[in-house]
């Protein structure tokens, strides 16, 4: 959907042959581009400016460095500038305390407050061995108290009984009471979702908040957020005082740009980044991938890790034996398929990997997507096993037969198999490159020459 | 929350959009004390649509056609409100459709979908509310078989609006329940079924599978169903709604949207960019969590709210 900031400066920086000092007016030309990529990230536009007059002023006058191009040069600029500012060093989530210390979650409605207290007190209780309780004081949201009960179960971490028409306030002080008496360490508040200019409810906040003196609290965001950003962390950071941000829907596809903008509006740091539904989707926060993520630069690291995450490992090590010995039959190729789509689909893959803005764009434009792969799968899903292991035994009759099982033309398998062919080639001169240890591999992240599906 | 149902439906609309056009209103008033249209001048007003979300490329396009024939020129406030505002307004009047349940459909079905959070589920109480006081026998499916408690959070809502819910056991097929759901619609002559699916990201392949399968499996039980396949957009949102709509509709063939959360200091520029590019109805827009705040989309309302016109 974008350009990456790298297509943007390249544009500018074509034709740009002189070598020496980058001028003035070249980093202006780079700058607007910088600008309107981090605007179509949704990074807040006072936090843009800001930060385009802050790299401007690092650019002039920096020598270009023979290896790279002035457009890399001043990506790379921008890039440092965008990991110092996302906050270089992690910071761990505060438990230096009298127990029980109290962790107050608080954001806007639908933000991932419920999900990410669950996640949190997984992850204290689990990897800190902590006593951790939990307690919903959202008395807005319908069955918003029973969704942190349920999920408690689901996580074996307890949650603070539910008494039917309390406030908030209320339940606050028992919850407190109840940690005390019972010899928990943490205790966790999930709040109901508020618009930060609702009066009542952040009064309602600060009543809470001082009823329980919390260690932590933090403000939870949704990583998809447009400009709105600014004007949510800077009420709630002012209002009730937040500690740090935890930004959900990172498994998104979204450039979060919102990251930037809350890290530099309150100058807390991101503690949390969610990355899906289950419970165990909780992360530290990765200030170098999201400045990738911002600039469209892809995220190597991030594709390897869910790569890792996603194959089934069995899978992967059967795949990269096979790899090794150069063997690649039909039922590789369907597993291949199968788990580029486990990794959500080409076109989020292709996002994640440096350059490859460029063939996301044709393929776009040739409309081919996912279900290109889903039609290739439905093909080798009408084969017998033993056209699966042996392809050469295809002969017309059977192609046909194939073809109406898959409901496609015959056309369309034999180019199935071409594409079959090219990736078999290329997996055993793979295994030649790695046996001498020139080529690093990547078991099973993605199907060697799946460029070749392109038309 | 019983203070704003009291209100007008315009009242409320405009008292939730003011406060989200506040900032861009002043910003915009201290561009122009009368002054003349030049460069600077309309980057600032570029900048201005930015911070509502319209994106960098329909803020570029805005302040172009604001540009022509009055470069150069004296130009106050109120003209250059007025100008944007219709220009707004004229992306979006195309769009500006209400959903439409007199079909002819028995059951008439509509079918919920959206990121995580968007809204869908509050939508769905607010929509089954309109359509039973409108004397419609309607009925609601909890298709969010995923998120703990979601088939509580539908069944409140069906107290609420006063409308049965149609529940399975958290775990089970969505498409399933959604396939019983239309086979209960049609047995009990029900005119308008409303069902909720849990939210997805649209870049999650397998849930986006799932969606696809839901929607299959509903047209086959009733020719020609989910009539209206709708995607809830939550106003804070960025130009990630724009992907969200586009592969929504690629998989669940969306038929419309309403956007959420417009109660707040977000303006929903997004829905501008939207409407351009894919030209889909926008139905509704959501202005608090009560069961009231659901108001048609007007075009005119909203551009004006959003340049800061009464
Ligand atoms: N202020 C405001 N809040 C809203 C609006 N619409 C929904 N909400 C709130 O947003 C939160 C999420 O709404 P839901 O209806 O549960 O959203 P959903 O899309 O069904 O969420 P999931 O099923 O969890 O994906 C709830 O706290 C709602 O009360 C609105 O127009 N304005
Ligand atoms: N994909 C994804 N969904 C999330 C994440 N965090 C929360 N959610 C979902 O977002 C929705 C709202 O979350 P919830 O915790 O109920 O939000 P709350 O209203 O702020 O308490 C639910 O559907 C969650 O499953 C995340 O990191 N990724
Ligand atoms: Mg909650
Ligand atoms: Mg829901």
């Amino acid at each position: 959907m974008f350009d990456s900031l790298s297509e943007r400066l390249s544009g500018i920086f074509d034709g740009l042959k002189r070598r020496g000092a980058l001028k003035e007016s070249d980093v202006s030309d780079a700058l607007r581009e910088v600008r309107v990529a981090l605007l179509e990230a949704d990074v807040a536009l006072p936090v843009v400016k800001d930060f385009v007059s802050r790299v401007k002023d690092k650019a002039i006058g920096q020598s270009v460095l023979k290896s790279v191009t002035p457009g890399q040069q001043v990506i790379k600029i921008v890039h440092d500038e965008l990991v110092a500012m996302l906050g270089a060093e992690a910071s761990g989530i505060n438990l230096l305390g009298v127990p029980p210390v109290v962790i107050l979650m608080v954001g806007l409605q639908g933000s991932g407050k419920t999900t990410t207290t669950a996640k949190l007190a997984k992850r204290l209780t689990e990897k800190e061995g902590k006593k951790v309780m939990m307690a919903s004081l959202d008395v807005r949201r319908p069955a918003a108290q029973e969704q942190l009960k349920v999920l408690g179960e689901q996580i074996g971490v307890k949650t603070l009984p539910i008494v039917a028409g309390q406030m908030p306030v209320d339940i606050t002080r028992r919850a407190m009471d109840a940690a005390r008496l019972q010899g928990f360490d943490v205790l966790m508040l999930d709040t109901a979702g508020r618009l930060h200019v609702d009066a009542e409810l952040m009064a309602e906040v600060k009543a809470v908040r001082d009823a329980s003196q919390p260690l932590e609290t933090l403000l939870v965001a949704d990583s998809l957020t447009g400009q709105d950003a600014v004007n949510v962390a800077k009420a709630f950071d002012g209002e009730v005082g937040i500690t740090g941000v935890a930004l959900t829907r990172m498994d998104g596809d979204g450039r979060g740009g919102a990251a930037l903008s809350m890290r530099a509006v309150t100058g807390k740091p991101i503690k949390l980044a969610g990355f899906g539904e289950k419970m165990d989707a909780l992360e530290d926060f990765h200030p170098e991938r999201v400045a990738s993520r911002i600039l469209g630069m892809g995220d190597v690291v991030s594709l390897v890790e869910k790569a890792a995450a996603t194959i089934e490992k069995e899978d992967a090590e059967k795949m990269a034996k096979k790899m090794a010995k150069g063997e690649f039959d039909l039922d590789d190729m369907r597993t291949q398929l199968r788990q580029m789509s486990k990794l959500g689909g080409v076109q989020s893959i292709l996002g994640m990997l440096p350059g490859m803005g460029k063939i996301k764009q044709a393929m776009a434009g040739a409309s081919i997507d996912d279900k290109v792969f889903r039609r290739q799968e439905a093909i080798i899903n009408s084969m017998t096993p033993t056209e699966r292991k042996k392809p050469q035994v295809l002969n017309a009759s059977r192609k046909k037969r194939i073809a109406a099982g898959a409901g496609v033309e015959v056309s369309e398998v034999n180019k199935l198999l071409k594409a079959h062919m090219q990736m078999a080639k290329m997996m055993k001169q793979m295994s030649k490159m790695g046996k001498s240890g020139r080529m690093p591999m990547m078991p099973g992240a993605m199907p060697p020459g799946f460029d070749k599906f392109l038309p | 929350m019983s203070d704003t149902q009291k209100k007008s439906w315009f009242q409320r609309l405009k008292d939730g959009l003011k406060r989200s056009t506040g900032a861009i209103s002043t910003g915009i008033g201290n561009i122009f004390t009368k002054r003349k249209l030049d460069d600077d001048t309309l980057e600032e007003l570029e900048d201005l649509l930015i911070t509502a979300d319209l994106g960098v490329s329909v803020a570029g396009k805005l302040t172009k056609a604001l540009a022509k024939g009055r470069y150069d020129k004296e130009i106050d406030e109120e003209e250059v409100k007025t100008v944007l505002a219709a220009e707004i307004e004229a992306m979006l009047a195309p769009v500006a459709k209400p959903l439409d349940v007199n079909k002819g459909h028995k059951p008439h079905v509509i079918l919920m979908t959206g990121v995580n959070g968007a809204g869908k589920t509050t939508t769905i109480g607010k929509l089954a509310k309109q359509y039973r006081d409108a004397g419609k026998r309607v009925m609601m499916a909890a298709g969010d078989t995923f998120r703990a408690a979601a088939v509580e959070q539908l069944v409140v809502w069906g107290e609420r609006a006063g409308v049965p819910v149609i529940t399975k056991e958290i775990g089970s097929d969505a498409a399933a329940l959604a396939f019983e759901a239309v086979e209960r619609a049609i047995q009990e002559g029900v005119d308008v079924l409303l069902i909720d699916t849990a939210g997805r990201l649209q870049n999650r392949r397998e849930l986006m599978d799932e969606l696809a399968k839901v929607v299959r499996v509903i047209g086959k039980k009733l020719d020609g169903a989910p009539h209206d396949t709708v995607i809830v957009l939550d106003a804070t949102t960025g130009q990630n709604a724009l992907h969200q709509v586009e592969v929504f509709k690629e998989i669940a063939k969306l038929t419309g949207i309403v956007m959420t959360k417009l109660d707040g200091t977000a303006r929903g520029g997004v829905l501008v960019a939207c409407a351009e590019k894919f030209s889909l109805p926008v139905h509704a827009i959501g202005v608090g969590e009560g069961i009231e705040d659901l108001q048609p989309f007007s075009p005119r309302d909203f551009a004006r709210m959003i340049v800061g016109l009464e």
